[in-house]
């Protein structure tokens, strides 16, 4: 077993391998961006419980392993049939398939595009040297981002590229479905995203994370969503790794005047996952709303991580995380709001609440609001709790068995959720998907083929 | 149907109810009244099944079982019925959704196929007219933002899908108006029939002049102390529990 150090040395064996392979790419200004992320990861390192941020989060096991970054795509990694599986039934969109982070043309499908809108495989983009993107992308990717987002801009290759030009409503959902492959030896997939929306665009996308079995990988994504003036963005989030995966996720997110983001994020599957949401309202009447539900049994940990920074005056922020927790899953929750002085008038409102399902099942909970402007409503609340008595009891009454009495409420505790995915087939498919996994007053495994 | 042999029960060691006897027999209507914390709700929630009474002493036989022994939820499907004083909110879970599962789990143990969503559906609407109560409440979550009025027709609409022999209503005149009152009662009454029964537990006469009783007991500290025909509901508007209150415990069989 590789120690930390050590670790770090081989990501960097692996880094040199990328750089050979590159054939004179070496010297782009994307590859000075990977160089000086590589750098900023070495010093970095992996987190460790003392880092602020990872209190509750110990991701020394994903530290253990030598997870071998997945450098160029495998035709043969994954097929039409597994993509099927995720493709939600009746969803007319446009949908890029990812294998281990690498784009397959063949498995996608861009044909509901119109002719304005990029939708692209970043990998085209970046290896276009005078690509405006490419700029946005290199100096967001250098901002003194974490570790594991400089380990992500280190191996930067792949990803999805979508840019709403000025008034475009897009019509149809863009489903961007990454899939970890059958691959044995354990390996890292970084796929890097950025969405430009522009000025009152209009776009809603879906993001799956899947596993095609339970083989032990990691996923570290990174996504850069940056909505102009009047644009919105509608983004659902659905992470059904394998039971054995680790999946760390990190969004951010640039807000201009009048904007509006929506995220809905759920977490069903994985071994450690990480959810990472840093929203920036860097101007007025800005709306920026945050929803989670995690599912958790076994030895789930489950991290939903979120930053709001209210940068300017008269913006709102809505954040609503719950999480059903079983076995002796963790769940963590850290919601901090930054108001800052020029930011009056600020509305955030953050809610956390967690169903225990079991003796052994914990979760850690931490609203932190810096508040340094004077007029502004901020709301923090989290509660903890099992099911109310009085309910079960209520139910039993009328004849329904206690088992199916537990998964009844449960479901409902969840739904609450569920019900504000945006895209309703990928919303009926969820609730089929809970629903299957509450059974007999329990959370169930996730199935893995 | 129901026979009550000498039940006491206790709540965190208090005891409450100290040696109750009552029977029921299919066809009856039983009214049991009282003033406040005489252990009348108690005495509801125990035949209902409620898990944070202890019963310390004492039998209960419906329809030849044992009730002590059966789950809530197995006194459901046997026949038991209990309207809650207090119906509970159940956010996230609609109620046509929350009574078909119910229904289809007393038709299981009935060794009856379950319903279809067309069936439940004709059923639940015809009952649901039978308590006035508009069905779009039946897409909207288990007694979430009801009124108190809303609330208890709820209950008699649920006791009128699942069809029981025995309902225990709980203080189910308590917070209605007068129309509403009327509603409940009219729903109680046209689901009466010569093989199944009703427990009325209440503190005022007041829906006894629309729920008309076979017999009246009196509870007062954990005893039925007096039992009689509907005329004693009278008496009691009349001169207050103080009058009963010195009387020595008297049993009548129904």
């Amino acid at each position: 077993m590789a120690t930390g150090k050590n670790n770090i040395e081989w990501y960097q064996q692996n880094f040199d391998l990328l750089e050979k392979s590159l054939n004179g790419g070496s010297t782009t200004r994307l590859h000075s961006a990977r160089k000086q992320a590589m750098k900023r990861f070495s010093d970095l390192g992996f987190p460790t419980l003392r880092d602020e941020e990872w209190r509750f989060t110990n991701v020394t096991p994903i530290t253990k392993v030598p997870f071998t970054p997945v450098l160029r795509e495998d035709q043969e990694s994954a097929g039409a049939d597994d993509v099927r599986k995720y493709s939600y039934a009746e969803l007319q969109s446009i949908q890029l398939v990812f294998v281990d982070g690498h784009f397959r043309k063949d498995l996608s499908s861009l044909s509901n595009a119109g002719e304005r809108i990029v939708i692209s495989d970043l990998g085209s983009i970046i290896s276009s040297e005078g690509n405006p993107a490419l700029e946005a992308l290199t100096r967001d990717a250098l901002a003194g981002y974490d570790a594991l987002t400089a380990l992500n801009t280190a191996f930067l290759q792949d990803g999805a590229f979508i840019s709403v030009p000025k008034g475009v409503t897009l019509e149809v959902p863009i489903h961007l479905l990454y899939l970890a492959s059958r691959r044995n030896q354990p390996f890292l997939s970084s796929p890097r995203n950025l969405i430009l929306a522009g000025p009152d665009s209009r776009v809603s996308i879906v993001e799956t994370y899947a596993g095609l079995t339970d083989n032990l990988y990691f996923t570290n994504a990174v996504s850069d969503i940056v909505l102009s003036e009047g644009a919105t963005v509608e983004h659902d989030k659905l992470q059904i790794e394998s039971e054995n995966a680790y999946h760390i996720g990190a969004i951010y997110i640039r807000q201009h005047a009048r904007s509006s983001y929506t995220a809905n994020s759920i977490s069903l599957g994985g071994s450690i996952v990480r959810n990472t949401v840093v929203a920036v309202l860097e101007e007025e009447h800005s709306e920026c709303t945050l929803n989670g539900l995690a599912l958790g049994t076994g030895k789930q940990l489950v991290d939903n991580h979120t930053v709001i920074d209210h940068a300017s005056p008269n913006c709102s922020s809505h954040e609503l995380y719950k999480s059903v927790l079983d076995g002796r899953a963790k769940g963590v929750f850290n919601g901090k709001i930054f108001v800052r002085k020029d930011a009056q008038k600020t509305d955030a409102k953050q809610t956390n609440k967690t169903l225990l399902l079991s003796d052994e099942a914990t979760i850690d909970t931490k609203p932190q609001l810096e508040i340094f402007a004077d007029d502004v409503k901020c709301t923090h609340g989290a509660t903890v709790g099992q099911l109310d008595d009085e309910q079960v009891f209520y139910l039993r009454s009328r004849g329904v068995g206690l088992d199916d009495a537990r998964d009844i409420l449960t479901y409902a505790f969840a739904s609450d959720i569920i019900r504000r995915v945006h895209v309703q087939p990928l919303r009926e498919q969820l609730e089929g998907m809970i629903q299957a996994r509450l059974n007999r007053g329990r959370i169930q495994g996730l199935e893995t083929e | 149907m129901l026979a009550i042999e000498n039940l006491h029960a206790s709540v965190k060691g208090n005891e409450i109810l100290r040696g109750v006897n009552l029977k029921v027999n299919a066809g009856e209507i039983h009214a049991i009244m009282g003033p406040n914390g005489s252990g009348k709700s108690t005495l509801a929630q125990v035949l209902g099944g409620r898990e944070t009474y202890d019963v310390t002493e004492g039998k209960v036989t419906f329809k030849g079982k044992d009730l002590l022994d059966l789950a809530p939820e197995e006194r459901a499907r046997e026949g038991l019925f209990l309207a809650f004083q207090y119906p509970v909110e159940i956010p996230g879970v609609t109620t046509s959704y929350f009574l078909k599962a119910a229904v289809n789990s007393v038709r299981r143990h009935r060794g009856e196929p379950e319903l279809d969503a067309m069936e439940f559906l004709s059923i639940i609407k015809e009952k649901a007219r039978l308590v006035e109560m508009d069905q779009s409440f039946l897409h909207r979550s288990v007694n979430e933002g009801f009124s108190g009025g809303e609330k208890k027709r709820n209950e008699i609409f649920q006791m009128a899908v699942l069809d029981p022999h025995l309902a225990i209503l709980d203080e189910t005149d308590s917070g209605l108006d007068i129309d509403a009152l009327r509603i409940v009662a009219d729903g109680v009454n046209k689901l009466r029939r010569p093989d199944n029964a009703v427990v009325v537990v209440t503190h005022y006469q007041r829906l006894l002049n629309y729920i008309v009783p076979d017999f009246v007991h009196v509870l007062i500290n954990g005893r039925i102390v007096r039992s009689g025909g509907k005329e004693l509901a009278l008496e009691l508007e009349e001169k207050g529990y103080d009058w009963v209150k010195p009387g020595a415990p008297v049993t009548v069989e129904g």
